[in-house]
């Protein structure tokens, strides 16, 4: 009688559970359904048309559609402005997006301690998010200007004038430019991270006697290194996109440390050379595809025994 | 006596505690307002030179525009003047701008007609894509939002060449369309929305499920509503994004007649500059008003986006 009850409930829970779980599936289905118009989307305007892209990095050209290996890859890779354009922006991003994380973090550590009236810090440090482009170039001119403010400046204190578009210091400019414009949206991501730290682990390490550098060090920025990844990464993309500005600043064919990768593509654009393009492009993606996955691998190699 | 030693001492530490705190507080504070006014300084500088006289402004800044000119070396003065305060203030540039000039409103108005409705539709679509993302997870499904977060990563240069040839191929190049319909299908607000919503509670949509509510009642009745903070900043960032694109004219409208005031603004020449403050900040007040309406929105929105594994 006993067995038999429990054969019969095992038997109605197996239904049961095959019920749900074709409901499941049927659910999941409805689910795809959500997600079909964006998914559409992009297969259609990004996706396919990258794979065409791959298609044209290896013909001769989009008529004649012959294939010629990697030879298009290997004109890309032997043309001068575009080794000069890829040195200057990787030495450009591998200085500036260093900076922005630390900056940003020290603004952050800054915020969380007891200031007056943070919320209008916050507010002023995240102002330039909302300036237009063009409104930066118009200052950033006045101030980086051959008869420009700093100039005065460096003229006032007994220096000789710098031509800060047409020198090797034009580097200072896009990094000033760079970081004044990003500081802001990063120290609200660290500040995040900041306030998401347990408490208790905190008050352990105290108990435990530590100081507040070691606390910081060991604690602290131990527990953030995902926003530490993220904020590298995302810095990492906004310093490709600091080529708004640049080009606003300097035009098609800037100064030698000025020249990146953007105005390379934007120039070729211009002349409609397919193959070009697309072995650049694919180059390029290849290039940040790698420097993500080798940020995400450090952090999983640092951040591991954190996140359990 | 011993005691008396040690309570002296005490005191003394503390007191040297708590100036060595004040001092901190006081250094903590003046580079912090340091700081601050470097980063209001261009919009400050912008909208108090927006009210002075052409002829003022001509004398602050002429020196730059002459030299940017190139072949005609004439100063209109030797060094440029850094002023806040105008010697009188005027709104004949806003005058000239907003009356004489109707091109710089044609352009803001072909700002608006480019941004607003990307923003609208990319922020409608991504709703649901994160719904679907969000719900009866798989691995099938997981890899698909990992392309997208790559998609969102990259560069504009990469994405763009696609985006030509599609646009070339549909024949909408030179239209808005050819700007408009990449910005509807950009990944950046799905990502976003989705981490927002994998933070709703499973027992919530769970509990709703025993009561017997559809997919779509759970959509629009739990997901939707609990989610809206999230579409409001996300909707901020992606219109500043938008608001300030130049990448995409650049290459998608080859008709410069065409380009929004981001790109048109930045081609002032030397005739003009006098104008180029009133027209920043005209340009600046929608983005200005979201801030200031919507900043909590807004940091919310960047707080959310910590941490790439949501």
């Amino acid at each position: 009688m006993k067995l038999h009850s429990i054969k019969l409930n095992s038997i109605k829970t197996n239904s049961i559970k095959k019920k749900r779980a074709m409901n499941f599936e049927k659910k999941s289905l409805f689910s795809w359904l959500f997600l079909l118009p964006s998914l559409i989307g992009v297969l259609v305007f990004f996706v396919i048309p990258f794979i065409v892209v791959i298609g044209y990095s290896f013909m001769n050209n989009p008529i004649q559609k012959e294939f010629v290996g990697f030879s298009n890859y290997v004109n890309v890779w032997n043309n001068a402005s575009f080794r000069d354009a890829s040195r200057n922006t990787l030495v450009f991003s591998f200085t500036a997006v260093p900076l922005a994380v630390v900056f940003s973090l020290l603004m952050a550590v800054m915020m969380e301690s007891k200031l007056p009236y943070k919320s209008y810090f916050r507010s002023a440090f995240l102002s330039p998010l909302m300036v237009p482009t063009a409104s930066i170039v118009l200052i950033w001119q006045i101030v980086f200007n051959f008869n420009g403010i700093l100039n005065n400046f460096l003229v006032k204190f007994g220096d000789s004038k710098i031509d800060w578009f047409k020198s090797q210091e034009g580097f200072i400019v896009i990094i000033s430019l760079f970081l004044w414009k990003n500081l802001g949206y990063n120290m609200i991501l660290f500040m995040s991270a900041l306030a998401g730290i347990p408490k208790e682990l905190l008050e352990v390490a105290k108990i435990e006697s530590a100081n507040k550098f070691q606390v910081f060090w060991y604690v602290k920025l131990r527990f953030m290194s995902p926003t530490i990844l993220f904020v590298t990464i995302m810095s990492l993309i906004n310093s490709f996109k600091v080529f708004r500005e640049v080009y606003l600043l300097t035009g098609d064919y800037p100064y030698g440390p000025f020249y990146m990768l953007q105005h390379f593509m934007n120039n070729t654009f211009a002349t409609l050379d397919y193959q070009k393009l697309s072995s650049a492009a694919i180059i390029m993606f290849i290039v940040v595809s790698a420097l993500i996955y080798v940020l995400y691998r450090l952090e999983n190699e640092y951040g591991k025994d954190v996140e359990g | 006596m011993e005691n008396q030693i040690n309570n002296i001492y005490r005191l003394r530490n503390k007191k040297k505690k708590e100036l060595s705190d004040r001092t901190k507080k006081i250094i903590v504070t003046s580079a912090a307002l340091v700081f601050a006014f470097i980063f209001i300084l261009p919009t400050l500088l912008t909208i108090t030179n927006s009210f002075m006289s052409a002829g003022e402004i001509n004398s602050n800044y002429g020196a730059i525009y002459s030299n940017f000119e190139g072949d005609k070396k004439t100063f209109i003065s030797k060094t440029v003047n850094l002023k806040f305060i105008p010697d009188m203030v005027t709104f004949s540039q806003y005058y000239t701008v907003l009356l004489k000039s109707p091109e710089y409103l044609l352009k803001f108005w072909y700002s608006i007609i480019y941004a607003a409705p990307i923003v609208v539709i990319q922020l409608m679509l991504a709703v649901f894509a994160a719904y679907g993302f969000s719900r009866y997870e798989s691995k099938f499904k997981n890899a698909i939002f990992f392309g997208y977060i790559i998609l969102m990563l990259m560069p504009y240069q990469v994405t763009l060449v696609p985006n030509y040839l599609v646009a070339d191929y549909l024949g909408i190049l030179d239209t808005k369309w050819a700007i408009w319909l990449p910005g509807f299908f950009s990944p950046f607000a799905v990502y976003l929305l989705t981490k927002f919503m994998r933070r709703i509670p499973k027992e919530l949509i769970e509990a709703a499920q025993i009561d017997g509510a559809n997919e779509w009642y759970i959509f629009s009745r739990i997901n939707y509503p609990l989610c809206k903070g999230g579409v409001a900043s996300i909707a901020i960032l992606v219109f500043f994004d938008y608001w300030n694109m130049v990448e995409q004219p650049l290459i998608l409208l080859k008709d410069a007649d065409m380009h929004p005031l981001s790109v048109f603004l930045s081609k002032i020449t030397s005739g003009e500059i006098s104008l180029a403050f009133a027209v920043s900040v005209i340009y600046l007040i929608p983005p200005l008003l979201i801030f200031l309406y919507g900043e909590d929105y807004l940091v919310e929105g960047i707080s959310y986006q910590g941490g790439i594994k949501g």
